[in-house]
C-alpha cells in the first residue's frame, strides 16, 4: 500500500469521523445522563439536513448560516419532545424507550417523505467548498478539509464547555453520579433538557454537514442510526473523549475497509464493535 | 420477631378472607396451565380463514409465519426479558439455509431442509447467546444488533454464494411429502404452516408453564434474586435463546419455502424491529399477543401500504408511541381491561 493511499484513507476517514462525532456526541451525553436509549436521534439529524436544504434552496440563505440556524431551530424544537414524551419514560425499561423512539423515528421518516419526497436531495455549496484545495503536501477535496476544520472547532468548544465551565462541571457530575449530583442541589432534569436540546442541535448541524457525504433521504433517520449507536456504545456513555476516539476509529476503519477490500464493505467495523464490547462492555471510556 | 408474630395477630381478623384468598391462589397455581375454552379461538379463526378467504392463502401463510416469528420473540423478550434488536439474525439463517440448500446443492425437500434450518439457527442462537447473554442493557442491545448486521455483511461479502441483495436465484422447492404441490393460491402451504404453528404453540405453551418457564419469568422480574436462590441464570437464558432461535429459524425457513425467494434484506434491522413491533402491539409475555399482534400488523400493512406506504409508516409509528404511553400491555391488555370493566358493570 502506497503512502498516498494511507494519507487519503486517514484524511477521508477523519472527515467522515468528524461528521459522525458531531451527530453522535449529543446522543452519548444524553444517554450517559439519563440512560435513555434514544433511537430517534437520527431523526433530529435528518430534520436538520432538510431544514438546511429548505433554507438554502427556497430562502437563499448561504450554507454556513443555514447550518447554524438549523442547529438552533432543531435544538429548540426538540425541547417539547423531551418534556412531553421522553421525560415520561426516564424510569421505564430500555424496551419502552426503544419502542417510543422507534415510533417517533418512523413518524419522522413518514412526515419527511410526505413533504420532501423519497428522492435524495442535495444542497448548493458556496464556491470555496467545492473543488480541491492545496494544503501544502498535496491537494485535497475542499469540503472534506472544511468538515475536519469545523469538527476540530466544535471539539475545542465542547471540550472547553465540558471541562472549564460551571454547566459542564454539572453535566460531568450528573453523568458520574446522578443521585449525588441531585443531592448537592443540581437540577438534573433541567440539565438534561438543556443537554438534550444541545445534542439535538448538534445532530441537526451534523445532519446538514452530512448531506454532501452521506446524501439526504428520509431514511437517513435510521440508516445511519446503527453507526451512531455503535459509536456511543464503543466510546462509552457520556464520554466526550470516548465518542471522539470511537468516531475516528470507526471512520478510518470504515473508509479504509471500503478502499482496500471494497467487497467486505462495512464488515470490519462490526467485527471491531463486537470485539470491543465483548472485552469492554461499558465501552472504551465508559464506567463499568 | 415481629414478622413471625404477625400471622397469629392478624389471623382472627382475616380469618374470613384468608382461606378464600389462599384457596384462590392455590387454584391459580394448580390450574394456571389448564387449557381454557377461549384458547381454541385463534385456531378456530385460523381454520375459518381457510374457508372464508380461499384466494388469499398466500397472504394468510405470511401471517402464520409472522405469528410464529413473533412467538419465538415472545419467549426471549416477553418471558425471559431479553431485549434483542437482532432477532432477524435467526430468521435470516433459517431462510438462507433453505435457500442455499435448494439453489446450490439442489436439495429442495421442504421438511428435511427445514429441520436443517432449525438446527443451524438454534446452533447460532446457542453460540451467540453464550457470549452475548452475559451482558445487559445497552451493551446487549448493541451486540445483538451488531451480530445480525455482521452476518448480513458477511453474506454481502460472499454475494457470489448468497446472491446479495438481489436474492438467491432459482429456488426450486419440491412437493411436500413428494405429493402436495403448492397451488397458485398457496393453500397447501397455509395448511402446512398452520399445522407447524400449532406444534410450535403447543411446545412453547408447555415450556412457559414448566418450572423452566417460571424460572425465566423470575429472571425477567428480578435477576438478582434468581442468582441468590441459586438458579443457573446464564444457562437458562441461553437455553431460552437457543429455543427461540430455532423457532425463528423455522419461521425463516418456511418463509423462504413459501415465497421461493430470499434476499439479504431478511437480516435487516427493519425485520428485527418489525417483529418486535408486532409482539408489542399484541402484548408480551402471554403467547397470544403474538397471534393478535402479527395478524393486526400484517393485515393493516397489507391494506394501508397499498393505499399509501407513507401513511402506513406514520400510522405504525403513532400506534407504537400510543401503545408505549397508554397501553403498555398491548392490544390483549386493552381487551382484558375492557372485559374487566364490563364484568364489573354487570356485577354492580
Amino acid at each position: 500500500m502506497s503512502a498516498s493511499a494511507i494519507v487519503s484513507i486517514l484524511f477521508d476517514g477523519l472527515a467522515y469521523a468528524m461528521v459522525l462525532f458531531i451527530i453522535s456526541v449529543g446522543l452519548s451525553i444524553t444517554m450517559g445522563l439519563m440512560g435513555f436509549v434514544n433511537l430517534a436521534h437520527g431523526a433530529f439529524a435528518m430534520a436538520g439536513g432538510y431544514l438546511v436544504v429548505s433554507l438554502t434552496k427556497s430562502l437563499g440563505v448561504p450554507f454556513l448560516p443555514a447550518l447554524i440556524i438549523a442547529a438552533v431551530v432543531v435544538g429548540a424544537a426538540s425541547i417539547p419532545f423531551e418534556r412531553l414524551l421522553y421525560s415520561r419514560l426516564y424510569k421505564a425499561t430500555e424496551l419502552d424507550q426503544v419502542l417510543l423512539t422507534i415510533g417517533l423515528a418512523f413518524m419522522a421518516i413518514a412526515s419527511y417523505t410526505y413533504f420532501y419526497g423519497p428522492a435524495p436531495l442535495t444542497v448548493p455549496l458556496p464556491s470555496f467548498l467545492t473543488g480541491q484545495i492545496d494544503i501544502g503536501v498535496r491537494t485535497v477535496p475542499a469540503y472534506r478539509a472544511f468538515t475536519i476544520v469545523v469538527g476540530a472547532v466544535l471539539i475545542a468548544l465542547l471540550w472547553y464547555g465540558f471541562e472549564r465551565t460551571n454547566i459542564g462541571a454539572k453535566i460531568r457530575a450528573a453523568v458520574d453520579n446522578r443521585r449525588m449530583a441531585q443531592s448537592v442541589g443540581i437540577n438534573v432534569d433541567r440539565l438534561f433538557t438543556l443537554t438534550f436540546a444541545l445534542g439535538s442541535g448538534l445532530a441537526a448541524f451534523g445532519g446538514g454537514l452530512a448531506i454532501q457525504t452521506f446524501g439526504l433521504t428520509p431514511s437517513f433517520a435510521v440508516l445511519y442510526l446503527v453507526f451512531f449507536l455503535i459509536i456511543v456504545s464503543v466510546g462509552g456513555l457520556g464520554s466526550l473523549k470516548g465518542t471522539l476516539v470511537a468516531s475516528v476509529l470507526l471512520g478510518v476503519f470504515d473508509i479504509g475497509g471500503k478502499y482496500l477490500y471494497s467487497d467486505a464493505g462495512g464488515f470490519f467495523i462490526y467485527v471491531l464493535t463486537v470485539l470491543v464490547l465483548l472485552i469492554k462492555p461499558a465501552g472504551l471510556y465508559g464506567r463499568e | 420477631m415481629a414478622a413471625n408474630e404477625t400471622p397469629t395477630v392478624t389471623a382472627p381478623v382475616t380469618s374470613t378472607a384468608a382461606p378464600s384468598a389462599r384457596a384462590r391462589a392455590m387454584e391459580f397455581i394448580v390450574k394456571r396451565h389448564y387449557l381454557r375454552p377461549w384458547e381454541a379461538l385463534p385456531w378456530v379463526l385460523v381454520i375459518a380463514a381457510y374457508f372464508i378467504f380461499p384466494d388469499r392463502m398466500t397472504f394468510g401463510t405470511q401471517v402464520l409465519i409472522g405469528i410464529m416469528f413473533a412467538l419465538s420473540l415472545d419467549l426471549v423478550l416477553g418471558y425471559a426479558g431479553i431485549v434483542t434488536l437482532g432477532h432477524a439474525l435467526f430468521f435470516g439463517i433459517g431462510a438462507y439455509t433453505v435457500a442455499l440448500l435448494t439453489a446450490r446443492w439442489n436439495w429442495g425437500e421442504p421438511i428435511s431442509s427445514m429441520l436443517v434450518a432449525i438446527v443451524l439457527s438454534a446452533a447460532a442462537g446457542f453460540a451467540s447467546g453464550w457470549f452475548l447473554l452475559r451482558y445487559r442493557n445497552l451493551t446487549l442491545l448493541m451486540l445483538t444488533l451488531a451480530a445480525a448486521i455482521l452476518v448480513q455483511e458477511a453474506g454481502n461479502y460472499r454475494s457470489d454464494i448468497t446472491g446479495g441483495y438481489d436474492g438467491v436465484p432459482g429456488m426450486e422447492i419440491w412437493k411436500l411429502f413428494g405429493v402436495f404441490e403448492n397451488d397458485l393460491y398457496g393453500r397447501t402451504y397455509y395448511v402446512y404452516v398452520g399445522v407447524l404453528l400449532f406444534v410450535v404453540w403447543f411446545v412453547l405453551r408447555r415450556i412457559v408453564y414448566s418450572p423452566f418457564g417460571a424460572a425465566l419469568t423470575g429472571i425477567r422480574e428480578n435477576v438478582r434474586r434468581m442468582h441468590a436462590i441459586g438458579s443457573p441464570v446464564h444457562l437458562r437464558l441461553v437455553t431460552a435463546y437457543t429455543i427461540a432461535a430455532g423457532i425463528a429459524g423455522m419461521a425463516g425457513a418456511l418463509f423462504a419455502q413459501s415465497t421461493a425467494y430470499t434476499t439479504l434484506g431478511v437480516f435487516d434491522f427493519d425485520n428485527s424491529a418489525k417483529v418486535m413491533v408486532m409482539l408489542i402491539l399484541g402484548g408480551t409475555g402471554r403467547l397470544y399477543g403474538a397471534f393478535i399482534g402479527a395478524t393486526v400488523y400484517l393485515v393493516l400493512e397489507d391494506n394501508l401500504s397499498k393505499m399509501s406506504p407513507t401513511f402506513w409508516q406514520f400510522g405504525i409509528g403513532l400506534l407504537l408511541v400510543l401503545t408505549v404511553l397508554f397501553a403498555r400491555r398491548g392490544l390483549l391488555g386493552v381487551i382484558e381491561d375492557a372485559l374487566k370493566l364490563f364484568g364489573r358493570r354487570s356485577k354492580s
